[in-house]
């Protein structure tokens, strides 16, 4: 298994450096080193001079990919691209474009992030392996058809409203807890739990009836029909037999999502005031903040693999029959 | 000092201080906080066994009870009289503090950097220029800050000798500026001016193994402060030219401040060599560089010395850019490592003003406190009529700052910023265009009144027509649409007749502007009101006020441009025109829409050119637009900025000044020249009339509108009158803590029933599947079979 995943990481190299001149590529189409610059410096009374001296301070007078001027190497390595790109490869975030240390900023960033995520992922999942448990148990039923008919519609319903409703419902008519908002330590809980419940109520109508497809998958086997013929009584065949069966690619759907939970959530952030790096990247994105843009790129890229990986591992895990070779 | 960052071991400890000793109100609260810790782990222990146990739970009578207790101990926990949904501690209720938000981080707190409003929010309350403006009155007026006076200029001639006061512009070569400090004014409690027993600077010489344990400023446990003195001043200046700060006003004051353009040469020069030398952490000592129009003349005294008459400096003297650096902040950020951990001057400001940042984390909240060295200052004893009545004047005489403490926190949509200003938990708030119609009514005379709901919370409404102007331009390079030929300005007379501002500001600002007549603002010294304020090319005079010409009058104008019925007279096509406008998206098609149907009233085909904004900035900077919108803040209360955006010298293209349309009139030009340096008066103001009719005439601009600025503000906050000048109006805000706790306690009480309905649905539910599960598991295999 050691020699498949350090295989595994080495074809990582080319696809990040591949993703790399993609984000690098698609970025400076649209934003041009004096857009930037003019972004950075304001509005009011940018002198070219300005936009000059901007540019040569944060390292963006070089040509991009390529510096005809140069000699031998130097026309790969004295460009933006190979400067801004190569200490990404030793995690050297560097600064933003407006002085602020990256790795601090998203230091601080991914306890929010998590704060939100993790609860959301670990109740989300308990819901809707029970519903689906419940659906599947009562299959044919008006239960089960009933069940269908509300995932179907949870399922139809924007992420917005579930975010505007459930703040207009539960914050401002209710007032039951904080409309938006973040604190650090303990004081997090009471802004945490709009969004955890935003989150889980909005994944329930997708999440359930794909894992109840899996319950019903299992269901139809024969190994369950010999365990109902010795006897066994329902609920047994459904959380002893199905249920472990069917929690294989739940399982392994779940690990690839661990890594991504740092990267945070983009809409409920913004809605919520989470401090987050799903926030963080939005705001780059929308200040030409190229810095910032580039490592979260390139962080979630990384965070995606090792999230494939670990799904690699966690199906030799809970199916012994698979090798890693 | 507090620091940014998690705080979860200070608020944990204050917390259990107030359990400890029972007391005063502080420790009831402690009680409280005990018993609702208390409920919470029991709630979390029958959680725990209720996840563990819950086939017991449901099948057993033992399970049942615990579901009881369970629900009751909800109950209890939820008896505390405090507001759930309060998004600030507790304990702070009750406390002096003002509750504000910012919806983008701020870039830049460095004051020789911070230019945008949303940065001079906070450098505005922190950073102490020499003047500041009147609070109360109008026209604004400057007054002293840490200058013993308003200085008056000295005016030189080419050889050095002094000139009288109204000597002519033109022989003025040189205007110099002695400005004199306060003495006895110190900088807030800071480590880069903490000394150690010797005298020395405490932190001035950190090593790798110091700084290991520093992540923010609050780290540093020791703090100094010392007089501010007129060097501060000085170096602030020089600081503008350094070529690692990229101040937005260096190109301006370069023109003015004599030596900058070359002592900013010499600094770029300079570092470049010491970079070279030493590598980037390279400290460049600006001690080292004199400046020659500006100079320490004595301890309390310094001299600026500029080219020209400018008058204008004094208005600039007001904001932070001229505010005070200690030069040993500057060499304390710039040790290395501090960059690396974010302690830079940009992020961590030092100055005199009543309120110094104690928590910055641009990324959640930033919180400014009382300067415990400020040097204090009285609220204004006069104001404008009608002040006294409004009581504006009640803390007349009294110390300031009121506000013991001011917490920003990071709220990026509006919707939830509403909401929580109904709920009393931001003391003020602007008006979306989605809340509007909740907090507004407008009569049929267009009287503006609160809507019920809102009187009923007490809030109260302010309005002020902003110092800004929103336009749409000609661009006057352009073939068709530009130039000084007299179809292209009937043309644009007429266009501008066609497109009705006052449906605009009613349709898309729900009536929150004011038609523009002209460049200048209401307040503005030049703004006419009236008859003699009228554009006579757009508008026609009534009893009621300025009556849009009709269109008529417009397609008239069209035809005598060479468009008759919208077709070009010598070719017969149509006369396609074109807007080049950043906003492509959905919000933006209304009024697109809105712009198409105004240009179709004269049969011109407006083609809508969307583009992503930076390349709109592109087309404008190139010259490549036709007609676009843009707009305009003023910097300071002064009619020649926003003349000058219509000085020829000033030109987007030419010079990439702030001339957008690319006009130039050489009669306006010489005008302007001669206006700019004027004092307020008659003379002054008929130039201006002369001014205003050359640009009406030519008509670069359709006049566009001056918003309106509507703010809500809760009843517990006081002495609240919109100054659009002033960037340090905080510290004479005033609220009652008491009324706002009491009012937030009424407003927000929870409404518990749904939690029960959930409860009790939950449990129905149940009972139907419990009854299914139980005869699924009595069904024999085979039907009919036992």
């Amino acid at each position: 298994m050691f020699a498949y995943i350090i295989r595994r990481l080495g074809y990582a190299i080319p696809i990040l450096i591949g993703i790399n001149l993609l984000t690098f590529y698609l970025f400076f189409v649209v934003n041009s080193p004096d857009d930037m610059a003019r972004m950075h410096l304001g509005m009011k009374r940018v002198t070219p001079e300005a936009v000059e001296s901007w540019k040569a301070s944060h390292g963006y007078d070089k040509p991009l990919l390529i510096n005809s001027g140069a000699e031998s190497i130097h026309k790969l390595t004295d460009t933006i691209f190979f400067e801004k790109s190569l200490k990404l490869f030793v995690f050297d975030f560097g600064s933003s474009d407006d002085g602020r240390d990256i790795s601090f900023d998203i230091g601080q960033r991914m306890l929010p992030s998590l704060a939100i995520a993790i609860p959301s992922l670990i109740i989300g999942l308990l819901v809707n392996i029970t519903f689906a448990l419940l659906m599947a148990f009562f299959r044919g039923t008006y239960v089960d058809f009933t069940g269908v008919i509300l995932c179907v519609v949870l399922m139809s319903v924007s992420a917005m409203f579930y975010i505007i409703g459930g703040q207009y419902l539960l914050a401002k008519v209710f007032r039951l807890m904080p409309i938006s908002g973040f604190d650090g330590g303990l004081d997090a809980l009471k802004f945490i739990i709009l969004p955890v419940v935003i989150g889980v109520v909005s994944g329930i109508g997708a999440g359930s009836r794909w894992y109840r497809t899996f319950f019903l998958e299992e269901a139809g086997k024969d190994y369950v029909r010999t365990a109902r013929a010795k006897g066994l009584a329902e609920s047994l065949v459904l959380f002893r037999h199905i249920l472990r069966n069917a929690l294989i690619p739940i399982v392994t759907g779940v690990v690839s999502l661990l890594p991504l939970l740092f990267m945070g959530s983009l809409l409920l952030e913004s809605f919520f005031a989470v401090p987050g790096l799903g926030s963080y990247t939005i705001d780059g994105i929308q200040n030409q903040d190229f810095a910032i843009v580039r490592v979260m790129v390139f962080l979630g890229s990384v965070l995606y693999i090792i999230g494939l990986i670990m799904v690699d591992i966690a199906y030799t895990i809970v199916d012994p029959r698979i090798r890693l070779t | 000092m507090l620091a940014e960052g998690w705080s979860f071991s200070r608020k944990t400890l204050s917390g259990a201080r107030a359990v400890t000793v029972p007391e005063n109100d502080g420790d009831v609260k402690g009680l409280k906080a005990m018993n609702t810790v208390a409920y919470i782990i029991i709630i979390a222990v029958h959680a725990i066994a209720t996840t563990l146990r819950i086939q017991i739970m449901l099948t057993s009578p033992a399970g049942l009870l615990r579901a009881g207790i369970l629900l009751v101990c909800i109950a209890l926990a939820a008896c505390d009289d405090q507001p759930w949904n309060r998004p600030y501690p507790a304990e702070d209720a009750d406390r002096n503090i003002l509750y504000s938000l910012f919806q983008e981080r701020p870039k830049h707190l460095d004051p020789a950097r911070s230019y945008s409003s949303n940065e001079v929010t906070f450098t505005g309350q922190i950073y102490e220029p020499p003047l500041q403006y009147h609070y109360l009155k109008r026209p604004y007026e400057l007054i002293p800050l840490t200058a013993g006076m308003v200085p008056v200029p000295t005016y030189l001639d080419a050889d050095g000798r002094e000139l009288a006061a109204d000597a002519d512009s033109n022989e003025i070569v040189f205007s110099v500026y002695d400005i004199t400090i306060k003495p006895g004014i110190m900088y807030q409690p800071h480590p880069a001016l903490a000394r150690d027993k010797q005298g020395e600077l405490r932190y001035h010489h950190l090593d790798a193994s110091e700084l290991s344990s520093i992540h923010v400023l609050g780290d540093f446990s020791e703090t100094g402060t010392r007089e501010l003195v007129a060097a501060d001043y000085v170096f602030q200046i020089k600081r503008l030219a350094h070529p690692q700060i990229h101040s937005p006003i260096l190109g301006l004051m370069s023109e003015y401040i004599v030596g900058l353009e070359d002592y900013s040469k010499t600094l770029s020069t300079a570092y470049e060599e010491l970079i070279a030398g030493e590598g980037d952490g390279a400290y460049l000592d600006l001690a080292s560089f004199p400046l020659e129009g500006v100079e320490v003349i004595d301890r309390y005294r310094y001299r600026i010395r500029i080219h020209g008459k400018y008058p204008q400096l004094l208005y600039w003297l007001a904001m932070p850019f001229f505010a005070p650096v200690p030069h040993e902040a500057d060499r304390f950020y710039s040790q290395p490592g501090m960059r690396e951990r974010n302690i830079t001057l940009d992020w961590y400001p030092v100055g005199t003003g009543p309120y110094m940042l104690t928590v910055n984390n641009p990324n959640r909240q930033m919180v400014m406190e009382i300067n415990p060295n400020f040097h204090g200052e009285t609220y204004p004893s006069d104001g404008m009529p009608g002040d006294r009545e409004a009581g504006l004047l009640d803390d007349a005489g009294k110390q300031l700052p009121f506000i013991e403490r001011v917490v920003f926190s990071l709220e990026k949509e509006t919707i939830p910023y509403w909401n929580k200003f109904l709920q009393g938990y931001y003391d003020t708030s602007g008006i979306s265009s989605d809340s509007f119609d909740q907090a507004i009514n407008i009569g049929t005379s267009g009287e503006v009144t609160l809507t019920d709901s809102m009187l009923r919370q007490g809030i109260d409404l302010s309005t002020a027509v902003s110092t800004s102007i929103y336009y749409t331009g000609f661009n006057m390079l352009d073939p068709v649409v530009g130039g000084d030929t007299e179809s292209a300005r009937k043309l644009r007379q007429a266009i501008s007749i066609a497109i009705d501002i006052e449906e605009n500001i009613s349709i898309f600002l729900n009536g929150r502007g004011i038609p523009a007549q002209g460049a200048i603002p209401p307040g503005i010294f030049g703004y006419e009101d009236g008859e003699a304020g009228i554009n006579p090319y757009v508008y026609k005079s009534s009893k009621q006020g300025p009556v849009r010409k009709p269109i008529k009058d417009a397609k008239q104008l069209l035809t005598e441009a060479g468009y008759p019925d919208g077709r070009d007279i010598k070719s017969g096509k149509p006369l396609v025109l074109y807007f080049d406008t950043p906003a492509t998206g959905p919000d933006a098609k209304a009024r697109l829409d809105w712009l198409m149907k105004q240009f179709n009233k004269l049969n011109i085909q407006l083609v809508i050119r969307g583009t992503d904004y930076n390349r709109f900035q592109e087309k404008m900077l190139k010259g490549t637009s036709q007609i676009f919108q843009w707009g305009w803040n003023a910097d300071y209360p002064d009619p020649e900025n926003f003349l000058f955006l219509l000085y020829g010298p000033n030109s987007k293209v030419e010079l990439n000044g702030e001339n957008a349309s690319n006009y130039q009139n050489e009669k306006f030009d010489s005008l302007f020249d001669q206006m700019k340096d004027m004092e307020n008066g008659p003379e002054r103001k008929a130039i201006i009339r002369q001014m205003m009719d050359i640009a009406r005439f030519d008509a670069p601009w359709i006049w566009g509108y001056f918003p309106k600025q509507f703010t809500l503000r809760h009843v517990w906050l006081k002495n609240s009158k919109p100054n659009l000048m002033a960037n340090n109006a905080l510290k004479y805000k005033r609220i009652e803590p008491e009324v706002r706790a009491d009012l937030q306690r009424q407003w927000n009480k929870p409404i518990r029933w749904p939690l029960y309905v959930l409860a009790g649905l939950l449990l129905f539910a149940l009972i139907p599947a419990w009854i299914s599960y139980r005869r699924q598991q009595r069904m024999s295999a085979i039907p009919g079979g036992r």
